[in-house]
């Protein structure tokens, strides 16, 4: 049994600790919030025991491993706190707003032996674990560029200030949604070598974006564009998207289904076939114990679980992988603040002059 | 309950196969109107019962229903509750406490105000859920609602927590209230059964994915064979074609075989489709139900 406590109990810590109590390799042995009340009414119908203070229930309450999911404003000072006391850390994304903050304790988990894993859910997702696979396996040859898009209602229209309209706390579309697809991709091609033509737009939030678009650099001359807006109304709920063009097809994906084309010059992969291939969901997806919201949710609380018993350090969405996205979105941040590389008043180059060449023609 | 019930997953953008063909879905039925005219046609087909989420959209359907009696005497509507996905969105917005506030009757009586401040003060949960099933029912006023479901999110939620004196609250005050029979929908049945049953809540309506190839059936697909052959409930089958990946005919066929099973929820959009699907649960369920004899 892993003795486990789950701290912030907004919308994905009460998804979590639903999720988790109903493991059966589980004990959850105390829950801590800031707000007394949820907590008053946790206890008295499911009599979970209550904490309001994270260091008293570190104390006190014996434990093998933590679920953070506060603000992430609050993530390092507390998954420190954790790392310390030997507990192995689930915590919410996006990881650390301070890159400094992150590395500190990727490098305190390893140091320690400690399970460490950050909830970046897609990575269980069925569908973007089967373009892994088809990346891995070189199924659509080199891949030249990428496409990475999330949108979804969040933001509708201006209104009031909770922690997830102000970036300092780790609010924002940057943070929020566009954390997933940049984890995506730094999943399938690792970390960027460079980011530009940053855009972190208001549309209706007063202190944070609510559209991301950039383009990420690699070093062997792939691209991605990561596209995200939260305040789109035309999608009924937040969806995810990656397209991957490659020089033996192309491949599509979302939460539902993945399409690939691939071309005559590809390696087909076992149980594909030249031209158009469709995998949905029902193929894609393995059974979980216990399903709310969707199979990824129970899927990455339960590797946590497995690499704790299995004293497994090397994880998928460990703290490192982690500190990779936030960089990246570091970067964005950095790159968006400068405007644009080159301006319209900017001396331009002049075009090279064509020479005739008498004796081959014009090209 | 009928053996065939109309689901309303196709008229809101909800499909689990293909983000495309939801997309297409919400244009074809921005008009409340094609809506309707789905449903007459599967009411002609002799589907007389409508499953459906109380999403604003639903409040136009009633009215519709209320301002034709005689075209719909028999029609009933099995309203799913809470609409999820406005919860959750002022759970995003306004933490707990604030969406709970938000959707409790502001106007009006003074009973309301006492039962939802009152419970929200001494932090007694069954004021506020009463509280907010009756703001969910007021849109089916005047219209046959004979079975009121919990939706899943929630009953899994609820399940997962271990908050099992909700189930009782909910039944208890759908039955009372609105003298209609408790319903639940979840995605882990077997495990939903047993908190029912250890709550004294006895042969409950629970619906659940229930298919040939296992497609969400948490649990695993032994629990719920076993389930459906020992335990006393009324099952209401979800998903029987798996989202599209199993064959209309082998999926009913193979649905119509287990035990226990009372009937089956189903989205379609086409005529074609709609009889299809009547025509084969006919054929194969040729007896009626045992609760029905």
């Amino acid at each position: 049994m892993v003795r486990l406590a789950v701290v912030g109990l907004g919308k994905m810590g009460l998804s979590h600790l639903a999720m988790i109590t109903a493991h059966p390799n589980v004990a959850v042995a105390a829950v801590c919030d800031a707000t007394g009340y949820v907590l008053d009414v946790l206890n008295k119908y499911t009599g979970v025991k209550p904490y309001t203070d994270f260091d008293a229930m570190l104390r006190e309450v014996e434990l093998d491993a933590v679920i953070i999911a506060t603000p992430s404003s609050m993530h390092a000072k507390m998954v420190k706190s954790a790392l310390e006391k030997g507990l192995h850390v689930f915590c919410e994304k996006p990881f650390c707003l301070d890159t400094k903050d992150g590395e500190e304790v990727t490098r305190l988990a390893r140091e320690g032996g400690l399970v460490n894993q950050v909830g970046y859910h897609n990575r269980f997702v069925g569908a973007f674990q089967e373009v892994k696979r088809l990346l891995d396996a070189k199924a659509i040859g080199e891949v030249t560029h990428v496409l990475a898009e999330a949108y979804g209602p969040v933001v509708l229209k201006p209104k009031g200030s909770t922690w997830r309209t102000q970036s300092a706390e780790g609010g924002g579309c940057l943070y929020d949604y566009a954390a997933h697809p940049i984890n995506l991709v730094n999943w399938y091609f690792g970390a960027p070598q460079g980011v530009g033509g940053t855009i972190l737009n208001k549309i209706f939030s007063k202190e944070t974006d609510d559209e991301v678009f950039g383009t990420l650099y690699y070093a062997d001359g792939k691209s991605a564009q990561i596209s995200v807006n939260w305040s789109d109304e035309s999608y009924r709920k937040m969806s995810t998207k990656i397209t991957i063009w490659g020089t033996a097809g192309r491949i599509y994906a979302d939460r539902q289904e993945c399409q690939v084309y691939l071309r005559d010059t590809a390696t087909v992969p076992p149980g594909y076939q030249q031209g158009w291939n469709v995998r949905y969901t029902t193929d894609l997806t393995e059974p979980v114990w216990f399903y709310m919201r969707g199979e990824e949710y129970s899927a990455q609380l339960d590797h946590f679980v497995r690499c704790i018993e299995e004293k497994r350090i090397e994880n998928v969405n460990s703290f490192e992988s982690a500190v990779a996205t936030d960089k990246v979105m570091a970067m964005m941040i950095a790159d968006a603040a400068k405007g644009p590389s080159l301006k319209s008043d900017d001396a331009l180059p002049h075009a090279p002059k064509k020479r005739w060449n008498f004796l081959f023609g014009g090209r | 309950m009928d053996r065939l019930l109309f689901g309303d997953n196709q008229f809101f953008g909800v499909n689990h196969m293909s983000e495309e063909k939801a997309r297409a879905q919400s244009m074809r039925f921005q008009d409340i109107r094609a809506v309707i005219d789905v449903l007459d046609t599967a009411y002609d087909e002799g589907i007389k019962t409508f499953m459906c989420t109380t999403h604003d959209r639903i409040a136009q359907i009633c009215d519709h229903w209320r301002a034709n009696p005689a075209r719909y005497k028999d029609y009933e509507f099995f309203p799913c509750m809470p609409y999820a996905h406005k919860y959750a969105n002022a759970m995003t917005d306004y933490g707990m406490l604030g969406a709970i506030k938000r959707f409790l009757p502001d106007e009006g009586f003074l009973d309301a105000a006492m039962r939802g401040g009152m419970s929200l003060a001494k932090k007694d949960i069954e004021g506020v859920t009463t509280l907010l099933i009756d703001a969910e029912m007021k849109m089916f006023q005047g219209l046959k609602t004979p079975v009121i479901f919990l939706q899943n999110v929630v009953v899994d939620m609820l399940l997962g927590l271990n908050f099992k004196e909700a189930f009782r609250i909910f039944a208890n005050h759908v039955k009372a209230r609105y003298d209609a029979e408790p319903g639940f929908i979840t995605m882990n049945m077997p495990r939903l059964l047993d908190a029912l049953e250890e709550l004294g809540i006895e042969n409950p309506i629970v619906c659940s994915n229930i298919n040939k190839i296992g497609f969400r059936m948490c649990g695993g697909f032994e629990a719920y064979e076993r389930a459906l052959k020992e335990k006393r409930f009324r099952a209401i089958a979800m998903s029987v074609f798996a989202s599209g990946a199993i064959p209309p005919r082998e999926a009913i066929e193979w649905v119509c075989r287990q035990p226990n099973i009372e009937s089956i929820v189903f989205g379609a959009s086409s005529r074609g489709n709609i009889r299809n699907t009547k025509e084969l649960v006919d054929r194969c369920w040729p007896a009626a139900p045992a609760s029905a004899l």
